[in-house]
């Protein structure tokens, strides 16, 4: 089967074909849609690309950080400043994948990947969609909630930089080195007189897109972080989820042992 | 529909028409004639397909060939040098990492990756640059010990 390709120099152009386009999708670094192509999918009729080099934007500043959506895993891993994100950057496949698969199109890949996304969403990320010539900025969470209607095109993805050891990811697979995820955990934990305050705490693997676990978030807010404080949390952390019985796990042994990894993320196994 | 598109392959100008929306794969195997790539899933799964992309490892069955317009492309069948066999080629069949051989293109194209890169690797950072390449015959001892003795080669010999 033969797919129509349309590449654009500027982002608008790509954004306006992606939104007049029947059947049009937006590629990347090819990582999702290429699968889609070579098992001849027949919701692939066209393919929207984009050279625009604002897509490998990639600003790190003490306080705000934004990523363009081309930019690669591997570019994530090679920025020194992003160090608290190379676990999740590293999550994403083996090195050749990494060199490929990009920011933007992690928030689109369906469980059981898009481990980036999780820790995004941890990180209370927003994301900018290019609309026409112009751009709209949103919470993640939420174009998380709909990302599966409409034809967006994500230009960017921001957050702030969180504290010093404030964020923590955990990826949990049956085969290693590189297995696909379980689940996938992602927790920024600001500490103030060693108390927990605005936890954000993210699944992925758990839901049909990585989901926010609420009740968890409420339950460690002005706790310590130690086995006391965060039993609470662990009680209620499966609280909102709705994960698949699929090849890779059943949906009753997620459950299962997400208290058991939200607890070793939080504290580590040995601690009292 | 038809896509001309023109890249290096192994330090050779190719020129060449690839279906729209063709993977690399297809085209370096179906019009291009180098059979050294491996095709395994087509999904980005198995990593036999691994070639490198201006230097950098990719799986050539997920790289749109449309994208690949004027970079340069390395397989294995670019490994040699004439009648000399890469480093890496050598410690393979030394170590007898490759048996059903179905995986060696692709893991080769890995390792040199890394080498490239890095040529005093750690076990640790092969197992990492191999971590997306399946091989189901050898239980991949004997590859990781391969890649290992090509870079003890390489340094024994830049010594």
């Amino acid at each position: 089967m033969s797919v129509n390709v349309k590449t654009f120099a500027r982002l608008a152009d790509a954004a306006s074909a992606l939104a007049n386009e029947r059947g049009a999708r937006f590629m990347g670094g090819g990582t999702v849609l290429m699968r889609l192509i070579n098992d001849t999918n027949p919701a692939v009729e066209t393919v929207v690309r984009s050279t625009d080099q604002s897509l490998l934007h990639l600003a790190v500043s003490s306080g705000r950080i934004e990523l363009g959506s081309g930019v690669t895993m591997a570019a994530v891993l090679a920025e020194r400043d992003l160090a608290f994100l190379h676990a999740a950057a590293r999550a994403v496949g083996g090195p050749a994948i990494r060199e490929a698969a990009t920011v933007g199109g992690n928030l689109f890949a369906r469980t059981p990947y898009g481990d980036f996304a999780t820790a995004l969403l941890a990180l209370d990320a927003t994301v900018t969609l290019a609309v026409g010539l112009g751009q709209r900025e949103l919470p993640l969470e939420e174009f998380l909630d709909r990302r599966e209607r409409g034809t967006s095109l994500v230009s960017a993805v921001a957050f702030k930089r969180p504290a010093a050891e404030a964020f923590r990811f955990l990826k949990v697979t049956r085969v290693h080195p590189r297995g696909v995820s379980v689940l996938s955990i992602a927790a920024q934990l600001p500490l103030a007189s060693g108390r927990i305050t605005g936890a954000r705490i993210a699944f992925g693997g758990m839901n049909r897109t990585p989901v926010r676990a609420k009740a968890a978030e409420r339950a460690l807010e002005g706790r310590a972080l130690d086995a006391a404080g965060i039993a609470p949390a662990l009680a209620v952390a499966a609280e909102g989820t709705a994960p698949a019985d699929d090849a890779i796990a059943s949906a009753w042994w997620r459950r299962e042992i997400l208290p058991v990894h939200l607890r070793r993320l939080l504290i580590g196994p040995g601690q009292a | 529909m038809k896509t001309p598109v023109q890249f290096r392959l192994n330090g050779e100008d190719v020129a060449a028409f690839a279906e729209s929306g063709a993977n690399l794969l297809d085209v370096l195997r179906e019009v291009v004639g180098d059979l050294s790539v491996k095709g395994g899933c087509w999904q980005g799964s198995c990593g036999a397909c691994t070639v490198l992309i201006d230097g950098a490892p990719r799986l050539s069955c997920l790289t749109l060939a449309e994208s690949i317009a004027g970079r340069s492309i390395e397989t294995a069948a670019g490994l040699r040098r004439g009648a000399e066999l890469h480093p890496l080629q050598i410690a393979f069949m030394e170590r007898f990492a490759a048996q059903c051989g179905y995986c060696t293109s692709g893991m080769l194209m890995a390792a040199k990756a890394l080498l490239d890169r890095n040529p005093s690797p750690t076990r640790e950072d092969v197992v990492e640059a191999l971590g997306g390449n399946i091989c189901r015959c050898t239980g991949y001892e004997p590859i990781i010990q391969a890649v290992l003795d090509a870079a003890s080669g390489d340094r024994r010999r830049r010594a």
